[in-house]
């Protein structure tokens, strides 16, 4: 450690003081206000809660079914309404429950877990929780209009793109979707950011607790995952919306482009899912085996193995689709292969268990019988994973029931350990153990009656998604036997729901680690919004095991950040391996600009769904406004000071720019996932290329004059903007805002030329493909010119008003990095639409 | 699981995996059997062990000795038996469903996937269409059968589960399947990729026939076809009056339409609509009423116009051998 650390200055402590001061800055606003605050805990809470609440919507959609499917030839729903009840459930299951509870549990966890106050983008969190939340309640309230999604989760063109089947209801799905895709996405930023940079110092990357080495590996994977599946909903509204071709096989487009970009999203969000779950299972074993992680080499090595072999699994989805079976062969050995550090995790709590002395309590009984579930889902999946048994069991209730054993098993049980886990940190009294126990025995039976018969119905060639079925075909009485368990399954979750809500207050209030946890989230007090009292020094991955008088010591305030004198909310930022202090970060406060900001946005979403463009268009204008005010008045202040004491004998800086900051890492990972989108199109030019002999047919392109001239001119402004973050460094301010204004004339004319080509060669979207990937290609690269402009002028306003400036650059330095990004967008841009043609 | 196998394998269905009637069903029905009853033993292992982990007493493991447990449970033998199993898997996989097409077809047919029936075309040795047939199709035991399977206007899926393993159907894309139908007997198919409102409406049936009897219906099917349909003329008259030819063909009619399903055999089928309901009288004359109280979301419109004698005698026409 090359930080210095001194004795605290026992004289002038005052105490209550600090408490005053800290409580003061960091309390929620009263009355109606509540509702803007962005505090992590409060955010967090939210979140879970809304996550939940879509899980039991979906659940009774899932009873629907359930109902329908109880006896041959029912008639309980008809083909219409169940098809979009089923569609809904596991849309809702997916998008509204399984993915975002994990950001939603890591939000209120992370920050005492990690030794934080805050993460980083408090505001980030809450304009992501305010998104899902819209857009949750616009995917789903569109069942009650008769206008929910009809063509399954999984959206397949031609059926999706059919307008006359799916009316408005696909579009609900693809745009309000797009809607929360960008929640989730601005949570992983939140994630990465935070676990990266804002650990207790002492934390170094191998001491992390588990939770946050897997919310890592699975907010990197939401990055990688979810932008595919951006691109092919912009691919697919456009054909919806303007009838570009995309996935049209009669004008040169493919509905396999579609099933690829789905999946590359669709198989990691599998293991988007299920990780983090492990990861609670990884928190709670080791505090009921009452000993350290066996293993935790292993394990981690065994997460991030799975997160990468995730996204190599993807045509496992698309076995009887006809391609060749040498790619079958691999993708079958790679969908085999990533059993093995699936294994791994599993043996990692066997050997903790023997290795430790076991309490067997609720959490325990709900994430071993979760596991137990979970294995059989691992096995089927080992079945299905040869290619000639899915060509058998694809698409039959046998893939059904594996994958509700995969999720729940691996998913919703943990969670519920979970839930049982940490409720004592939500408001300090546990959940009973009593109810505890009652549903998990009517989830655990109740769920096998329901799912085991499901493999022999698929086995007995019952597809998925039937409204109903004939009798005489053995069916009846395994459909029956599955109603029932559903219904007893669900009588557990009831349960559970009963126990959570259920009036404690007089209920004793539970001692503090009330399950002797070895990890640092238990320091953190449900009546306090602080998170952590002061931010420690850590020297162990059980903390409260390991290291004695921690606790004493951190909630007395002995510790860094103990007071808020300046009435600012704070926290640390340490460096990304070992966690050393390099800046004390001021994070953003209680605003209305958040939950303006997301409403302006679902109304463009929500907007262009009905096609009310001039709506769409105002909520644009809204959204831009206000993101512009957000970062104006919340990022990049000028702090008062150079630096501060942050306790301990320890000065940090106040304001740092460039990778240092917080700031320029969350740019970076916005533009990775920016440019796994770029790519994704990409993918799709090079997709219809190579199943086309001639993939232009003969049509057009844009020339190669005209997307050389907007090349130079994007590496014109490039250039001058690198140029321009120099002279600001200098301290040459005149020409800074002379060269900015450079990059802006440059940019704009840059974007106008790249449109100029396909123009004037007339080539037509509408069509074919080929002109239409063109288009869209170029139309990606503009919006991207047209954001940077937005950028550029920021900066020069930030400039003219003083608020940028030689030492306080960091607005300049992350728009520099965007526009690292832009350039190579429009390098691999142009160069594709302007000489692959010719290359051919 | 275990105790449950006998039952699962004595199943009779029409549409079982495991009711195997061809040769790449019984491969794939042997591997879902043997990997299921592994799957079995490594489950009650792995529970077994978590359980014994979870309520054993006494002195805990020395951590050196629990490492070892995951070194071997996780990584040594899940990989051993995976590798081994793939090994298998993979090389028999060509032989389950063959790669390359290395013999030739003793039968080639057509089938193309529409919203919800099936179009199935018998080909000659030059690809030529022999005659058209809709959501039936008849196979010679023993013989090797070729299908050349396409989409019309959605993703189809073509599974006969006795049979084979399914393939889907892909607009502006031809999949290739194999058939070896080795039992005589009759089975069903559902359509297995979702495709619309009545999904659950569109099923086939396949019969496998003896050599001979195939090779006669054949004959009998193309030579049927030169001669024009004889009587039912009121049946004939009505069916053409009330213009269903405008979307059906009766093959030697006047019907020639090309919208909806070939109706020259449906006197031979099981049931009607691709499976939507039974073939009788009252089942005939109910769809042709109103398709789409039956088949929600079909192309076909109501006929409230018709008066029941006409009704009547279309259904008769319909259900008569030609």
């Amino acid at each position: 450690m090359t930080w210095t650390i001194s004795a605290p200055d026992e004289t002038s402590r005052d105490r209550a003081g600090e408490e005053a001061r800290l409580r003061a800055v960091w309390s929620n606003p009263p009355g109606w206000r509540y509702w803007t605050t962005v505090n992590n805990t409060q955010i967090g809470l939210w979140y879970c809660a809304t996550a939940f609440a879509f899980m039991l919507f979906a659940g009774v959609l899932a009873l629907l079914i359930r109902v329908q499917l109880a006896t041959p030839r029912n008639d309980f729903l008809t083909a219409e309404v169940f098809n979009q009840v089923f569609t809904l459930h596991g849309t809702v299951m997916m998008f509204l429950f399984a993915v975002p509870i994990f950001e939603a549990i890591a939000i209120f966890l992370l920050p005492p877990m990690l030794g934080a106050r805050e993460l980083p983008f408090p505001r980030l969190s809450a304009f992501g929780f305010w998104s899902f939340l819209l857009g949750g309640v616009f995917v789903c309230g569109s069942i009650f209009f008769d206008a929910a999604p009809n063509a399954g989760w999984f959206m397949y063109p031609p059926l999706a793109t059919d307008k006359a089947y799916s009316g408005i209801g696909a579009d609900i799905w693809l745009l309000g979707l797009s809607f929360i895709e960008v929640a989730s996405i601005a949570a992983a930023v939140e994630l990465i950011v935070g676990i990266m940079k804002c650990r207790a110092p002492g934390m170094r990357i191998n001491m992390m607790p588990l939770f946050a080495w897997y919310l890592l590996i699975v907010a990197g994977m939401i990055l990688f995952a979810f932008p595919p599946l951006i691109a092919g909903d912009i691919l697919f509204e456009m054909e919806r919306m303007f009838d570009w071709p995309f996935f049209d096989a009669a004008r040169g487009g493919d509905p396999l482009l579609w099933q690829h970009l789905f999946w590359i999203f669709g198989h990691p969000e599998v293991y988007i899912i299920f990780l983090p779950a492990i990861a609670l299972m990884a928190m709670i074993v080791p505090t009921f085996a009452r000993r350290p992680i066996v293993g935790y080499s292993w394990i981690v090595l065994a997460a991030v193995g799975t997160g990468f072999l995730s996204f190599g699994l993807w045509v496992h989805h698309m076995f009887t689709t006809g391609l060749p079976q040498i790619s079958l062969a691999f993708f079958s050995a790679a969908s085999e292969a990533v059993a093995i550090p699936t294994g791994v995790q599993i043996f990692v709590f066997i050997a903790t268990m023997l290795a430790g002395r076991v309490l067997f309590t609720v959490p325990m009984l709900f994430g071993t019988g979760g596991l137990a579930i979970f294995i059989i889902g691992g096995l089927t999946g080992v079945m299905v994973a040869l290619v000639p048994i899915d060509w058998q069991a694809h698409d039959t209730y046998f893939v059904v029931a594996h994958l509700h054993y995969v999720l729940i098993g691996g998913m919703l049980f943990p969670i519920v350990a979970g839930l049982y886990y940490y409720y004592p940190l939500v408001n300090a009294r546990k959940l009973s153990d009593r109810l505890g126990k009652f549903a998990f025995w009517h989830m655990f039976v109740g769920f096998n009656v329901a799912f085991f018969p499901m493999h022999l119905s698929g086995l007995w060639g019952m597809p998925r998604r039937v409204f109903t079925y004939e009798e005489g075909t053995g069916l009846d009485v395994l459909n029956l036997t599955s109603t029932i368990g559903a219904f007893v399954f669900a009588a557990g979750v009831l349960i559970v729901v009963a126990d959570v809500v259920r009036p404690k207050h007089r209920q004793p209030k539970e001692e503090f680690n009330p399950w002797n946890a070895g990890t640092l989230e238990w320091i953190s007090e449900p009546e306090e919004n602080w998170g952590v009292r002061s931010i420690p020094i850590i020297a162990s991955r059980y903390p409260l095991w390991d290291q004695p008088e921690l606790r004493a010591k951190i909630n007395a305030g002995d510790f860094y950040l103990p007071d808020a004198r300046e009435g600012y909310r704070e926290t640390l930022v340490t460096s990304v391996l070992d966690a050393e202090p390099i800046q004390c970060l001021r994070v953003g406060g209680t605003s209305m600009l958040t939950i303006l900001s997301a409403v302006a946005l679902g109304g463009v979403f929500v907007a262009t769904t009905f096609h009310w463009w001039v709506v769409a268009g105002v909520c644009g204008m809204v959204f831009i406004v206000a993101v512009w005010w957000w970062l104006w008045t919340g990022t990049g202040a000028i702090p008062e000071h150079v630096d501060k004491n942050v306790g301990l004998g320890l000065r940090l800086p106040l304001y740092v720019s460039g990778p240092a900051s917080v700031g320029w890492w969350a740019m970076f990972i916005t533009m990775v996932g920016d440019g796994t989108a770029f790519g994704s199109l990409i993918f799709g030019y090079f997709f219809y290329w190579t199943i086309h002999d001639d993939f232009t047919a003969g049509l057009p392109g844009p020339g190669w004059v005209w997307p050389s001239i907007s090349l130079l001119l994007f590496l014109a402004a490039w250039v001058a903007l690198i140029a321009a973050r120099r002279a600001n460094r200098a301290g040459s301010t005149g020409v800074t805002r002379l060269l900015l204004g450079l990059v802006l004339i440059l940019d704009l004319s840059a974007a106008a030329s790249a449109l100029v080509g396909p123009t004037t060669t007339g080539m037509d979207r509408v069509v074919h493909v080929y002109p239409a990937i063109v288009w869209i290609l170029l139309g990606w690269l503009v919006l991207h010119a047209l954001v940077g402009a937005l950028m550029i002028f920021y900066c020069a306003a930030r400039s003219f008003r003083g608020l940028m400036n030689r030492e306080h650059d960091g607005d300049l330095v992350n728009v520099v990095l965007y526009w690292h990004f832009l350039t190579i967008t429009a390098l691999t841009t142009l160069t594709v639409v302007g000489f692959f043609p010719a290359l051919r | 699981m275990i105790l449950t196998l006998p039952l699962i394998i004595s199943c009779q269905g029409e549409q079982s995996t495991l009711n195997t009637a061809g040769s790449e069903a019984e491969d794939i029905a042997h591997l879902i059997v043997v990997t299921a009853a592994a799957g079995a033993i490594v489950w009650v292992c792995v529970v077994g062990l978590m359980l014994f982990a979870a309520a054993r007493r006494g002195e805990p493991m020395a951590e050196q000795s629990a490492g070892l447990v995951i070194a071997w449970g996780g990584v040594v033998l899940p990989a051993s038996l995976l590798f081994i199993l793939l090994a298998y898997v993979l090389f028999s996989m060509p032989a389950t469903r063959p790669w390359f097409e290395k013999s030739r077809a003793d039968v080639e047919i057509e089938i193309t996937g529409e919203q919800y029936w099936w179009r199935v075309r018998y080909l000659d040795e030059r690809g030529n269409v022999l005659f058209e047939n809709a959501n039936e199709i008849r196979l010679p035991a023993g013989r090797k059968v070729r299908l050349l399977l396409r989409a019309h206007d959605v993703i189809h899926s073509f599974w006969l589960p006795s049979l084979a393993g399914k393939m889907d159907m892909i607009p502006g894309r031809t999949n290739i399947l194999w058939l070896e139908p080795e039992r005589v007997g009759i089975y069903r198919g559902p359509c297995t990729e979702f495709c619309g409102t009545s999904h659950t409406r569109m099923s086939m049936q396949a019969l496998v026939l003896e050599p001979q009897a195939f090779a006669s219906w054949v004959e009998e099917v193309s030579s049927a076809r030169k001669s024009p349909a004889d009587a039912r003329a009121h049946g004939q008259e009505a069916f053409l009056q009330h213009g269903c030819g405008a979307c059906h063909a009766i093959d030697g009619t006047a019907a020639r339409g090309r919208l909806g399903p070939n109706l020259t055999r449906l006197f031979e089928r099981d049931r009607i609509g691709a499976g939507a309901s039974a073939n009788d009288p009252s089942g005939r004359m109910a769809f042709v009423r109103n398709a789409g109280a039956i088949k929600p979301g079909a192309l076909m419109p109501a006929f409230p116009e018709i008066n029941e004698s006409d009704l009547r005698a279309i259904s008769d026409y319909l259900g008569a051998a030609r």
